[in-house]
């Protein structure tokens, strides 16, 4: 006789109530001002980014010689570079490229992290030793060094290089987070119930204990996007990331140490959106954190 | 009194023979760590194209058998775990090698440049240090005042700048709108040295770095006197009669200052490495400048002392912020 499953009812963790814990969240993100503007700032930058060329009337990779180093006007709002090309489109196209290269870099480090986390947390054992030095011996790299050879030796990277070198080189603090969550969770009742009807290790990974890490590995993401557009500003403005005439925010400041005399408006703009960008998502990852953890925001009354 | 002053001493022999084998321990894997580092170090430069012999290569007077001949005399014609098994061999004895480049001694090479570069991180170490004590604790003390939310708004702004564009920034404003500070090196080229016109050159780069640390440390240090200050022993200091100063400089700053040790401690291998991107900027010469340059021209002898020496700190100075923070806090058990 083939055995046969017992069918045991078991009461639904009821929907709604799941839901509506994220809608609490939400309501409490609207509730932190200073995220609610990063948010709308961030949004607007996107949305400018990404119609760029209907927002401009410009060309942001086409020199114009009779227009080289113009002062900020109406015609060209932050001026024109050394090869007279307009320096609001050329940030506008170069966003394309930096928030991209943000959320891209962000989604291999937070997959790698995650799975590493998974498996450390979940296993433990000898998987979780070797796992966990391995996470310290990345730790211990000097990342900017490694960074640079990388760069130096691919003699400039493309998007998609950047985007797997960035994401490989910051992966480990969500995978101690991911692993550090799921060691304290998988004793937890609600993991022995669902190991006693019968689940498998990935149904109970995946179903039961990943969506209570959520929170954090959310919160994580969004620095880490931060941190991100940081690093592939400073790649690119040492002249390694990504090459011109493609625009990224940070090459256009590559030039900047040598115009700053005749041509400020060169070295202040583009940092500028770096800097817009990067203080939007901070602020949305200071208003998640508080969102989606309640102790976090009781405790500071 | 005599009798708890018995107990303590004892405990702390205890104490203190647990935190000799806890040190020890983290020494001995500190080895394999250091050893997986330097491998993976050694495989990362060797396996990326390029190499010290492809400069000549565009060369036409330099034939085939000649690069043949100058890998030979590298050494880099012998296989990889070769090659890895004698650069360790003469590290570990203090032969560091010879740059491809200038044929010094990279030792020396790295020598030369550690003055400027702790010169450099040094100053933005005291800096940054006295300033969050100061900033940090003042803040926390007057939480939700003016103050408080003009250096929390700086604090959070100076975290999200990259620290190169501050730099320029830096540089058009006061150096080249007010010319208040000059725009880079060390020192005035010609000029008899003067103490005055060193330490000028190190206000704008020393700041650029600063900042942007006093951002994190400053949150930090708020966000741990915080906590401290609710405590219920802070209550029980100022019942007792303590002035407020005494009790905010003694019971709180004390407490909230153990977990801060740690993120100092972390820092301390910036002293040594120092800070690329704001020596390529200031034109300082630093051992981030000699990596840079070195990385350019695949000087690989230097590359590897700079990347060995780097993560030896970084591992040193981890297992230090551990060690300290234990120290300082009875509570802590080393097991």
């Amino acid at each position: 006789m083939a055995e046969r499953a017992v069918v045991i009812p078991i009461p639904r963790a009821p929907r709604a109530l799941e839901r509506s814990q994220w809608l609490l969240a939400f309501e409490r993100f609207r509730g932190h001002r200073p995220a609610t503007i990063g948010m709308l700032v961030l949004v607007a930058l996107a949305i400018l980014s990404a119609a760029a060329p209907l927002v401009s009337p410009y060309d942001p990779e086409k020199t114009n010689l009779f227009l080289i180093y113009e002062t900020p006007s109406l015609t060209h709002p932050f001026g024109t570079d050394s090869l007279g090309r307009d320096l609001a489109t050329r940030i506008l196209f170069g966003g394309r490229v930096s928030l991209s290269i943000g959320l891209l870099a962000v989604t291999v480090a937070i997959t790698v992290g995650t799975l590493v986390g998974m498996v450390a947390g979940y296993y433990g054992r000898w998987i979780d030793g070797v796992l966990m030095r391995f996470v310290d011996m990345m730790f211990s790299f000097p990342r900017l060094f490694l960074l640079i050879l990388f760069g130096v030796f691919f003699k400039g990277m493309t998007l998609g290089v950047i985007v797997v070198v960035l994401g490989l080189l910051s992966w480990m603090t969500t995978a101690r987070l991911v692993r550090a969550n799921f060691l304290s969770l998988k004793h937890r009742d609600f993991v022995e119930a669902a190991r006693c009807v019968g689940a498998r290790d990935l149904r109970i990974i995946v179903r039961h204990i990943l969506p209570n890490s959520l929170a954090p590995i959310i919160v994580a993401a969004t620095l880490g996007v931060a941190a991100a557009i940081i690093s592939e500003s400073t790649l690119s403005f040492l002249g390694l990331g990504i090459q011109p005439p493609t625009p990224s925010w940070g090459n256009m400041l590559k030039d900047a140490p040598s115009e700053m005399n005749q041509a400020p408006w060169i070295a202040i703009f583009p940092g500028l959106f770096i800097f817009l960008a990067v203080v939007s998502i901070n602020f949305i990852g200071d208003g998640l954190r508080d969102a989606l953890d309640p102790r976090h925001v009781t405790k500071r009354g | 009194m005599d009798l708890r002053g018995h107990l303590e001493c004892g405990g702390l022999v205890r104490a203190q023979v647990a935190l000799g084998r806890y040190v020890l321990r983290r020494l001995i894997q500190a080895v394999p760590l250091l050893l997986g580092i330097s491998i993976a170090s050694f495989a990362i430069l060797r396996a990326v194209p390029g190499g010290p012999t492809s400069v000549y290569e565009s060369n036409p007077n330099i034939t085939d058998e000649d690069i043949k001949r100058l890998e030979h005399a590298f050494g880099l014609d012998q296989p990889l775990p070769l090659q890895y098994l004698n650069w360790l061999g003469q590290f570990v004895t203090g032969d560091w090698g010879y740059s491809y480049i200038s044929h010094r001694p990279v030792l020396a090479l790295i020598g030369e440049r550690l003055p400027n570069t702790i010169t450099l991180m040094g100053s933005v170490f005291l800096t940054v240090l006295v300033l969050s004590l100061i900033i940090g604790t003042l803040t926390a003390v007057k939480q939700y005042s003016l103050f408080d939310h003009v250096v929390t708004g700086a604090t959070f702004a100076f975290l999200s700048t990259p620290t190169f564009w501050l730099g320029l920034l830096l540089i058009i404003v006061f150096g080249l709108q007010l010319r208040l500070f000059p725009l880079g090196g060390m020192a005035t080229l010609g000029a008899p040295s003067d103490i005055g016109d060193r330490l000028r050159h190190l206000v704008l780069p020393v700041a650029t770095i600063a900042l942007v640390q006093l951002g994190s440390h400053v949150r930090y240090l708020r966000a741990s006197m915080l906590e401290t200050i609710n405590q219920d022993y802070m209550r029980t200091a100022r019942a007792k009669g303590l002035g407020e100063h005494i009790v905010i400089a003694r019971h709180a700053l004390k407490n909230a200052a153990i977990p801060y040790v740690t993120v100092i401690a972390l820092d301390l291998p910036e002293l040594f490495v120092g800070a690329l991107v704001t020596e390529q900027i200031f034109g300082w010469p630093g051992m981030g400048r000699l990596f840079w340059d070195s990385a350019t021209r695949s000087d690989y002898p230097i590359l590897m002392g700079i990347l060995a020496v780097s993560s030896t700190l970084i591992v040193l100075a981890n297992l230090l912020a551990d060690v300290v923070y234990g120290y300082l806090d009875p509570r802590i058990r080393f097991g």
